[in-house]
């Protein structure tokens, strides 16, 4: 397939490996934002040829991973009523709320919908005048923009039974967060593709002038992620932190402005706790009060009160997880005690280990002999 | 955290919003094009969640290669040397 | 000769529907017999309608399998559920080496399903045992309230007999034998996946479902020295290694690079984020065999329509009994080695 073969080829992914090799000189610590980088990564277990002085650490890009529990419950609650059809990409389904997941709850006669397209939700809503169809909008800056869209489609055609759980996460926030964060030892980052396809890399200039990391956007195939970290140790080793763009093919400086400006006008951003992390400011999306009716929280208000508080009960499941440090960078998955024994993705002890994209799952599923 | 995959756009559709048939290696998918209206048929976009966020620029995909590849040749060059 | 529905002598009309009388074993019961499946089906084992079966006996060993299908939707490209049941369950049979003689067929139906569907799965089985020349010679219909079943399911088993001196199975993998899969991957699960609600999409998808028994019986014929043949059914590829390598201290190597994956497959899998080497199988095999075995059984493999796309992907080693050796090891694409798990649940779309 174009643009998927040429980047996947052993030569090049070598060429760049042997360069790697030849200009690293001393020790350094990087990290790839992108759930989706980390899998790439640990599939084609590209970390074996890394030179040894070079340490990958996995970011937050998980946004399965960090979407939080009450979210979650919520979801869950709202699927359990009959009136109610769930929409969820399929991503979701095995993360585990304070109660379970989204699917135990199919399994105990929810309606819960796998999507693929925000659009095939409003398809259902249109087809299902008589249920309420609730779309779990999960996702980074890439998602969002869709989920804008099927909201303005939903006012333009005057659904009425259509609505969202916005749990939308902002990457630059997390980032900032591990910066600032008195035991950062990142020192360089591959930002992700996908998300600065739709953002573009501005806002990540000033990040790397203040915190003097060098900042590669890079993209998801295996030639991507080794160039990207060449082009991240090239700058370390030279004492330069630039914003570079390694993804050229589909990243543009100011991203998608179409898209920027769709979110823009149905979106704003709002204080998000993110699991493992806590509450970050203007770290999530919210609908803009023009949208407030296409809120799920706001519509299923009733049903979903008392909910936030026996969300707050903290179960035993996260007690014993650590994904919080994992997902802020600080701690490998497979160095954490529980990992691969007390905690697999047939028993979770935490969301990194169930998202396909958690950086524990993937470690799990691609470890090496 | 966010799949994309390239596929390439076989033709376009008088809807709202504006919808397109996109070809992945053999499968077509309809894939809504609002994201991009400048798109064409014939054009590579890169596709997420039934979206086209962005036209794959075919000049900088080579560029990526060709950068990488002039590593290669040097390295290739770097052992003739050597066993020269 | 099979007897559609036109030539039908009692007024069922295709547009009646099953009630759950046509399970309670009176006259509707009857009808829906006499009418659908014993003109359908007819041999001489069966037309008798005794409460068993009499078969002959077959020289050498007995193959007996039984297996449970439950597809939706129940027609797909390049099948439904009707001739899906006759082949899985020849391919049971097929992988012991056997030749399969006899299928008893079971149908569990959804009160509310329509007489035109059931005919159109009930001559789809007949017209599937035919060709692979094996008999249904018993069976039984159950009607289940509606929306306590998925329209229909059907269970089949099989009886094939074993030609004297052929022994294939796990206990005779030995380390140094060569994997060979029969063909390209992953047709099956894709083809019922794009049609299902909301992920459809269009282009070259069809099942591979087909029978196996006759390239297995002409490997045989030929003289290739087989091992063990493993076929591939749900879980893909890797879950039928794991299945053959796990409580033994073989390890089973293959080659991502030479693993045949259509471009068709490929897209779909790319697009949904799933990995082809999970994915259903309903006409293809793995086969294990000494390396000296390998290029005679692709030639001969490649001869037949059905496993023409037969190559080499890997071979069997002993696992360092010390460590955590896995029992399945990937070589990726770039000459890496990884563990190729096995499945934790199921397969879902993923947008991340």
């Amino acid at each position: 397939m174009k643009y998927l073969d040429e980047f996947r080829d052993a030569h090049l992914v070598r060429a760049c490996l042997d360069q790697l090799r030849a200009i690293t000189t001393r020790p350094w610590t990087l990290m790839e934002v992108c759930g989706g980088q980390t899998h790439t990564i640990v599939r084609y277990r590209l970390d074996q040829l890394l030179p040894p002085q070079i340490r990958v650490i996995h970011g937050p890009g998980c946004p399965v991973c960090v979407t939080p529990m009450e979210l979650i419950d919520a979801a869950i609650e709202l699927a359990a009523s009959p009136e109610v059809l769930l929409c969820s990409f399929g991503d979701m389904l095995r993360v585990p709320g304070t109660r379970g997941d989204l699917l135990g709850c199919k399994a105990k006669g929810g309606n819960v919908h796998i999507i693929y397209s925000p659009l095939d939700a409003l398809q259902l809503a249109k087809a299902h005048p008589h249920k309420q169809v609730v779309g779990f909008a999960v996702g980074f800056e890439t998602t969002a923009p869709a989920h804008a869209l099927a909201v303005k489609e939903a006012a333009r055609l005057g659904l009425t039974n259509y609505s969202l759980i916005v749990a939308h996460v902002l990457v630059p926030p997390a980032l900032e967060a591990i910066l600032s964060s008195p035991e950062n030892q990142v020192q360089g980052f591959l930002a992700a593709g996908h998300v600065c396809t739709i953002m573009g890399y501005e806002m990540y200039e000033a990040l790397a002038r203040r915190y003097r990391v060098p900042i590669v956007v890079t993209g998801f195939e295996p030639v991507d992620l080794v160039e990207g970290l060449l082009l991240t140790i090239q700058q370390l080793e030279e004492g330069r932190y630039d914003v570079l763009n390694q993804y050229a093919r589909s990243v543009r400086r100011m991203g998608n402005m179409n898209a920027r400006a769709l979110v823009e006008e149905v979106f704003e951003p709002t204080t998000r706790t993110w699991r493992g992390f806590g509450e970050l400011p203007a770290s999530g999306l919210a609908l803009r009060p023009t949208y407030r009716d296409y809120d799920a929280l706001v519509r299923f208000a009733d049903r979903l009160a008392g909910l936030s508080e026996k969300s707050a009960v903290s179960t035993s499941m996260e007690q014993d997880c650590q994904s919080g440090l994992v997902l802020q960078g600080r701690l490998k998955p497979s160095d954490c005690p529980a990992f691969g024994t007390r905690c697999t993705p047939e028993h979770p002890l935490g969301a990194p280990m169930v998202s396909a994209e958690g950086a524990c799952a993937a470690y799990y599923r691609y470890r090496s002999a | 955290m966010c799949l994309a995959i390239p596929g390439q756009i076989q033709a376009i559709h008088d809807t709202e919003p504006k919808m397109g048939t996109v070809a992945f290696g053999g499968v077509k998918k309809e894939v809504c094009l609002a994201l991009i209206p400048e798109a064409q048929v014939g054009d590579y976009v890169l596709v997420h969640v039934g979206f086209a966020i962005s036209r794959l620029d075919e000049r900088a995909a080579q560029e990526t290669l060709q950068m990488v590849r002039t590593l290669g040749d040097r390295d290739n060059r770097r052992s003739r040397d050597e066993i020269s | 000769m099979n007897q559609g529905f036109s030539q039908c002598p009692l007024p069922i009309s295709p547009d009646e529907t099953i009630r759950l009388a046509h399970g309670s074993g009176g006259r509707l019961t009857q009808r829906l017999i006499q009418h659908m499946f014993r003109p359908a089906f007819s041999n001489a084992f069966l037309d008798p309608l005794h409460d068993g079966a009499v078969l002959p006996s077959y020289e050498g060993r007995l193959a007996f399998t039984t297996d449970a299908y439950v597809v939706h939707p129940l027609f797909f490209p390049g099948g439904d559920i009707g001739s899906l049941a006759v082949y899985g369950t020849i391919n049971d049979l097929a992988m012991c080496g056997a030749v399969p003689r006899f299928l008893s067929a079971s149908f569990i139906i959804e009160e509310g399903l329509s007489f035109r569907t059931l005919h159109r799965v009930v001559t789809s089985m007949a017209e599937a045992a035919a060709k692979a020349g094996v008999h249904i010679v018993c069976g039984d219909t159950k009607v289940v309230d509606r929306g306590k079943g998925d329209e229909l399911f059907i269970a089949t088993s099989g009886l094939g007999s074993i030609p004297s001196g052929l022994d294939l199975g796990p206990h005779r993998i030995a380390s140094g034998d060569r994997i060979v899969v029969s063909g390209d991957l992953g047709n099956h699960g894709m083809a019922v996946l794009s049609q299902r609600e909301g992920l459809t999409f269009a282009g070259d998808l069809r099942s591979d479902s087909a029978p196996l028994h006759k390239v297995v019986q002409d490997l045989v014929k030929q003289g290739v020295g087989l091992h063990c043949l493993r076929d591939l059914t749900r879980g893909g590829l890797a879950s039928a290694l794991h299945e053959l390598a796990n409580g033994t201290r073989l390890q089973f190597c293959i080659d991502e690079p030479r693993i045949p994956v259509m471009e068709p497959i490929r897209g779909a899998c790319e697009l949904l984020g799933l990995d082809p080497l999970y994915v259903a199988n309903e006409g293809r095999f793995v086969l294990l065999l000494p390396a000296s075995e390998v290029d005679h059984a692709v030639a001969v493999l490649q001869q037949h329509e059905v496993s023409r796309h037969a190559t080499e992907i890997g071979h069997v080693r002993l696992r360092d009994e010390d460590s955590h050796d896995p029992a399945v090891l990937l070589r990726t694409l770039v000459g890496t080695e990884r563990i190729l798990d096995m499945l934790s649940g199921e397969q879902l779309p993923r947008i991340c």
